[in-house]
């Protein structure tokens, strides 16, 4: 059971960024997975006040506040047509309606979730995470961080010409994915994000020339992912799995 | 501490620990609609809506909807309505999972879901054990005039 | 008919669905203590000392039970026939715990947060015993799991706790050696089922307070109340007059709830405090502590000829019942019973095996009760042999099938803990299910398989199945019907309607008897002081048996009706008649509405209470017959299976509501699709189960299931009521051989272990 014994809804990042450093205290987020958990604290900060519910598009980029939900994000006509609706599809086939009305784009970035489709879906963009504290900083830099006592305050994402691609699989349609990748190409260069190994997503940035053969390319870069075995599946079937939805993926953006 | 919220359009205030559950305190309140199904956000069975938007209430902490809007079933139009097209298919059955059916398909029709396909996708969420979703299907088709 | 056939409204459809305050939980007396237990986080050890001192101190604990505080009566939690085939191995608490999960205390305390501080203040120090985990090793195993002296059987049942074997069971007819040798085509397969978890959506709970009287009173959601009422009794040395067990609303069970599980301990509480109690599971304890499936091990031999004649059938199985042997013997020699006389024309059949304790989750009732088990290791070896002798799987079927007259000895030889009853089947439209099954799935364009794109194929797979209608001389109803001063009647059954509709349904047949409108019944199930005694929702008994009781107490008050109408009319009983509104006279003007008659009758002449009551034993179980028929999309790169239709055409006889009998068909298939794909157990090295909520453990959600076409065909039973046979529990039997099956034809890779996961299709595939 989850225990603390105040409750505040900070108006502001400073007014949270004080009370999270002087007391000990968590950043609920959306709060559906650390309510899961069982752990005592002082003070729970709920951002729901502190403004961080935008979405904003410039010419260059795009602005997701923290506590924007994975319904508003999937729903935004800004996500919903960025790359023929990647994010949006993405989002749309995380858990459930109500839980994406709870679960906040910070939330699920924040805690570095490894089972995540979100994060390997942004690693293959340009995406950067801003801190209060600690500043911008890359997607890939930040899941490699140790950074704890700090707030996401929001992410943005670089408009580039991309061709992208999402695969994942599940066994009940209704759970979390057993693998999934994410590949994006620009013009002379392929990003490869592979998540839910179980562990965190990792990213693999190569020249375009290097998938001149598909099939060989995918052999190499196998040799560099890491799978575990977990309850949903094991590290060989991850393995195997991971091959013919990278292919797939990559034929989709290449070809 | 204490918490003001509206629930139905009827204001209630009431004193909570910081961490209860809004299911919980729902309960306290003597919304019995809402049912404790799984504990962890995944079945749908503690759904309600949340400021108009459907939420499971056992994943978010009482505290936060201090000043803010709960429905339940208890309140909601159109939820006669619906349990009416549900009983016409005999998908009440046990019947533990219907007010959260009935929050979330009136929802979608609020916001003009008629495609049955995007409707079971937005229900995913709401499990059944007993019916195997066929007669919720026929019910929500006639509810939503699904077109497709 | 007027009432029975047609699809009336559940008469408690609003009251659940609009929120009403009918479950348990809801019902419980506001000032319940809260009861928690404190639970063993070892599979098997022994208390060798409990310190309770601490957290008796925490403010608003009211009391704190461990296994010196209660009686040692050695019971069984399972809900069935007594004298019980099931071992009484279990205690209200014990000094040795057998599953992580297992109660070591009870703590009652004013709210929530006491109770669990309290929990965890409880210092127990435990001598640890190797565990038995793994089921086929449990017989030869050094750590027996049921040492203690009080464990034994109720009757002979093959216990042998030294070898921790809860049950054993075996039956032959013919020589299966001799036969074997004279078969052309002979198949041999191992087959295994897993542990599948009920989880019917409202938790188990259970709130107990004591009336004026000074009596126990228990409001639980059960399926068999009065079986709660003697098993308590019996638990506690109290006698069965001083317990009431009231049955609110239930909120599914499945077999989950044919069993005692949080009343004891609300029981002891209120016994102990005099106050009200309350104990609700939370999901992680419904999987940890309650039942789930009886996993089994089948090594199925089939023997034939090599036109297809099916000549022998040998199965040997080993069933694991988890700590405790509830329905151990039981569910084993239904999965006999239950599959071999589908294939009635066999030379020499065989059934034969033991059920194990283990360390793991109790096993207990589950629809399908062993017959599904039994199913998917049957019908799959059934495809195998289709395909050994290159007959359509289909045809292979309907050769050997049992049909409309014939029998099978096995109905008299294998009962439920004990010999059956023989019975000739009046019904049996197999036939027409496999035919018209096969229209609806497309068999002849789409068998085996068809290929959808490089990576896609599609195949197609069936199954039969059977199940059968109560248990023969064991399970009993009755009903009583009551007229009111209005006319309208009070129908009380003992029934225990856990969603399915029973009570609507119950109320159809007594309002078709009468030819009155079902609104005009009113239906009160069940409560152990008001309603008459019924052995509960279970075997899929409460149509064919409960319906049986109530179609009798109905004719009785036909009966009383026509003649209190007779007496104020003044003239000869057999002159009258009742048409519903009105008795009348048969040739002549006199004619008296039943209002009239009914305030007459409380009022002014003649005065008298109307009641009827009717009790039911069956005297043969008619099973229900299906034919399931899949079609899967297999992704042959990673192994993912897409279910695209399911079709199940049903023989249940007369369906009473066909609404209601069409979405108990719906459910159980997808809970055996659920079994087939998705819902996967496992346990940690310690014997910790890990799919203990719904995050890990899979059921079927809404986008996992394609599409789900559900026939009946025209069938009439002669010995039900109405017509009528069960439709409970059938539904659920055939997905896990269909689906497996259909795997196979679509990629030629045999799954023979439940669940049919990706990872086990792409490593099988070559």
């Amino acid at each position: 059971m989850i225990y603390f014994k105040e409750y505040l809804k900070p108006k502001n990042l400073q007014e949270a960024y004080e009370v999270l450093t002087s007391k000990n205290a968590k950043i609920i987020g959306g709060a559906t997975f650390l309510k899961l958990s069982n752990q005592s604290f002082e003070t729970a900060i709920d951002l729901i006040d502190a403004k961080l519910d935008f979405i904003r598009e410039s010419e260059n980029e795009i602005e997701i506040g923290a506590m924007v939900t994975l319904s508003e994000f999937g729903d935004n006509p800004i996500i919903s047509n960025l790359y023929n609706g990647f994010l949006k599809n993405i989002t749309e086939n995380i858990l459930s309606f109500q839980m994406r009305n709870l679960i906040t784009v910070g939330g699920t970035i924040f805690p570095k979730f490894g089972f995540s489709d979100l994060i390997t879906g942004l690693l293959v963009l340009e995406t950067e995470v801003h801190l209060y504290k600690n500043g911008k900083i890359r997607l890939e830099d930040f899941l490699n961080t140790k950074i704890q006592k700090d707030i996401l305050e929001k992410i943005t994402i670089k408009k580039k010409p991309l061709a992208v691609s999402f695969k994942n699989i599940k066994n009940s349609e209704y759970d979390f994915s057993i693998i999934n990748i994410a590949v994006s190409k620009s013009e002379n260069e392929v990003k490869i994000a592979v998540g839910a190994r179980p562990a965190m997503a990792v990213l693999i940035t190569k020249d375009l020339n290097f998938f001149e053969d598909i099939d060989k390319a995918v052999e190499s870069l196998l040799n560099k992912i890491k799978f575990s075995d977990d309850l949903r599946a094991s590290k060989i079937y991850r393995q195997k799995v991971c091959k013919a939805l990278l292919k797939r993926a990559l034929r989709e953006v290449i070809q | 501490m204490r918490i003001k919220l509206k629930v139905n359009n009827k204001t209630e205030e009431i004193d909570i620990e910081p961490h209860e559950i809004l299911l919980d305190v729902l309960r306290k309140l003597g919304y019995y609609s809402v049912r404790r199904g799984c504990d962890t956000g995944m079945c749908g069975i503690c759904t309600v809506l949340f400021d108009g938007k459907p939420i499971p209430s056992c994943s978010v902490f009482a505290a936060r909807a201090d000043g803010h809007e709960i429905t339940t079933v208890e309140g909601l139009e159109d939820a006669k309505a619906f349990a009416k097209l549900l009983s016409e298919e005999g998908a009440d059955q046990c019947g533990y999972c219907s007010p959260g059916l009935i929050l979330n398909t009136v929802y979608l029709k609020k916001i003009g879901v008629k495609d049955l396909n995007k409707a079971k996708i937005k229900l995913i969420g709401n499990l059944c054990r007993c019916t195997g979703y066929e007669s919720q299907h026929r019910a929500i088709t006639k509810f939503l005039g699904v077109t497709k | 008919m007027k009432e029975v056939t047609k699809n009336i409204i559940k008469k408690d459809a609003f009251g659940l669905m609009l929120g009403k305050p009918v479950y348990t939980n809801d019902l419980a007396p506001k000032d319940s203590l809260i009861v928690k237990i404190l639970r063993s986080p070892h599979a098997f050890a022994k208390i060798k000392h409990i310190d309770i001192s601490e957290a008796e101190k925490i403010e608003g604990i009211e009391c704190i039970l461990t296994y010196k505080d209660v009686p040692k009566n050695p019971i069984t939690r399972a809900g069935q026939g007594h004298p019980e085939p099931s071992p009484h191995d279990w205690y209200i608490l014990d000094e040795y715990v057998r599953y992580v999960g297992d109660e070591v205390a009870i703590v009652a305390g004013k709210n929530e947060n006491a109770v669990t501080k309290a929990l965890k203040k409880i210092k127990v120090e435990y001598e640890i015993f190797e565990p038995v985990l793994d089921f086929e090793k449990a017989e030869e195993h050094s750590s027996i799991i049921h040492p203690e002296k009080e464990a034994h059987s109720m009757f002979e049942i093959g216990f042998n706790a030294p070898k921790n074997i809860a049950a054993s069971y075996e039956m032959q007819i013919g020589d299966i050696e001799e036969e074997l040798k004279k078969c052309e085509v002979v198949v041999k397969e191992r087959f295994y089922t897993q542990a599948q978890a009920h989880v019917a959506f409202e938790p188990h709970s259970a709130t107990s307070y004591i009336d004026m009287h000074g009596r126990l009173v228990i409001i639980s959601s059960t399926q068999v109340p009065f079986h709660v009422r003697r098993i308590i009794s019996e638990a506690f040395d109290i006698p069965i007059r001083n317990i009431r067990v009231i049955k609110p609303r239930i909120g599914g069970g499945f077999g989950g709830k044919q069993a005692v599980h949080g009343e004891p301990f609300v029981a002891a509480v209120t016994l102990k405090t005099g106050k009200p109690a309350k104990l609700i599971y939370t999901r992680q304890e419904v999987f940890e502590s309650t039942y789930r499936r009886h996993c089994m091990r089948f090594d199925v031999t089939l023997g034939a000829t090599k036109d297809g004649k099916l000549k022998v059938i040998d199965m040997e199985g080993l069933s694991d019942t988890g700590a405790y042997g509830e329905h151990a013997l039981t569910t084993f020699m239904v999965a006999g019973s239950k599959t071999l006389p589908l294939y009635n024309k066999v030379n020499a059949v065989r059934f034969k095996g033991k059920v194990v304790y283990t360390n793991t989750v109790p096993a207990g009732a589950y629809r399908g009760y062993g017959a599904i088990q039994a199913n998917f290791a049957l019908e799959s070896a059934l495809d195998i042999l289709s395909q050994k002798l290159g007959i359509d799987p289909v045809e292979l079927r309907k050769k050997n099938m049992m049909n409309e007259g014939e029998t099978s000895p096995i109905f008299k030889i294998m009962g439920e803990g004990r010999e059956g009853a023989e019975m000739i089947i009046k019904s049996c439209k197999l036939n027409e299910c496999i035919e018209e099954g096969m229209k609806l799935i497309g068999w002849k364009e789409k068998y085996p398989r068809i290929k959808v794109s490089e990576t896609k194929v599609r195949g197609v797979g069936m199954a039969i199945a059977m199940q059968g209608s109560g248990i023969a001389n064991i399970d009993m109803a009755s009903a009583i019907l009551k007229l009111n001063d209005d006319g309208s009647f009070n129908l009380l059954i003992g029934a225990t309607d856990l969603g399915t509709g029973s009570d609507t349904i119950l109320a159809q047949m007594a309002a078709e008897i009468l030819n009155v409108s079902t609104e005009n019944i009113i239906v009160y199930s069940s409560d152990t002081d008001l309603t008459p005694f019924d052995t509960g929702a279970y075997a899929s008994s409460t149509t064919y048996v409960s319906g049986h009781a109530v179609q009798l107490a109905a004719e009785k008050m036909k009966k009383l009706i026509i003649k209190e109408g007779a007496k104020k009319l003044e003239i000869p009983e057999e002159k009258a008649d009742f048409d519903g509104e009105f008795i009348y006279e048969k040739d002549g003007n006199k004619r008296v509405s039943l209002k009239e008659l009914a305030t007459v009758l409380y009022y002014t002449e003649n005065q008298k209470q109307l009641v009827a009551d009717a009790s039911y034993v069956g005297k043969e179980s008619p099973p229900p017959y299906m034919a399931g028929f899949a079609e899967v999309e297999v992704d042959i790169e990673t192994g993912k299976v897409k279910l695209i239709n399911y079709v199940g055409v049903v023989d249940c006889g007369v369906t009473i509501n066909p609404n209601l009998a069409k979405v108990q068909i719906e459910g159980g298939i997808v809970q055996g699709i659920g079994m087939a794909l998705f819902e996967d157990v496992k346990y940690t090295q310690n014997g910790k189960l890990l799919t203990n909520n719904l995050m890990n453990y899979k059921i079927p959600s809404r986008m996992d299931i394609g599409n789900i076409i559900v026939k009946f065909v025209e069938s009439y039973e002669p010995s039900g009521p109405f017509g009528a046979k069960s439709v409970g529990e059938i539904g659920i039997d055939t997905p896990p051989a269909a689906i497996a099956n259909a795997i196979y034809n679509a990629v030629g890779v045999r799954i023979t272990q439940l669940p049919i996961t990706p990872e086990k299709i792409l490593n099988a595939i070559k």
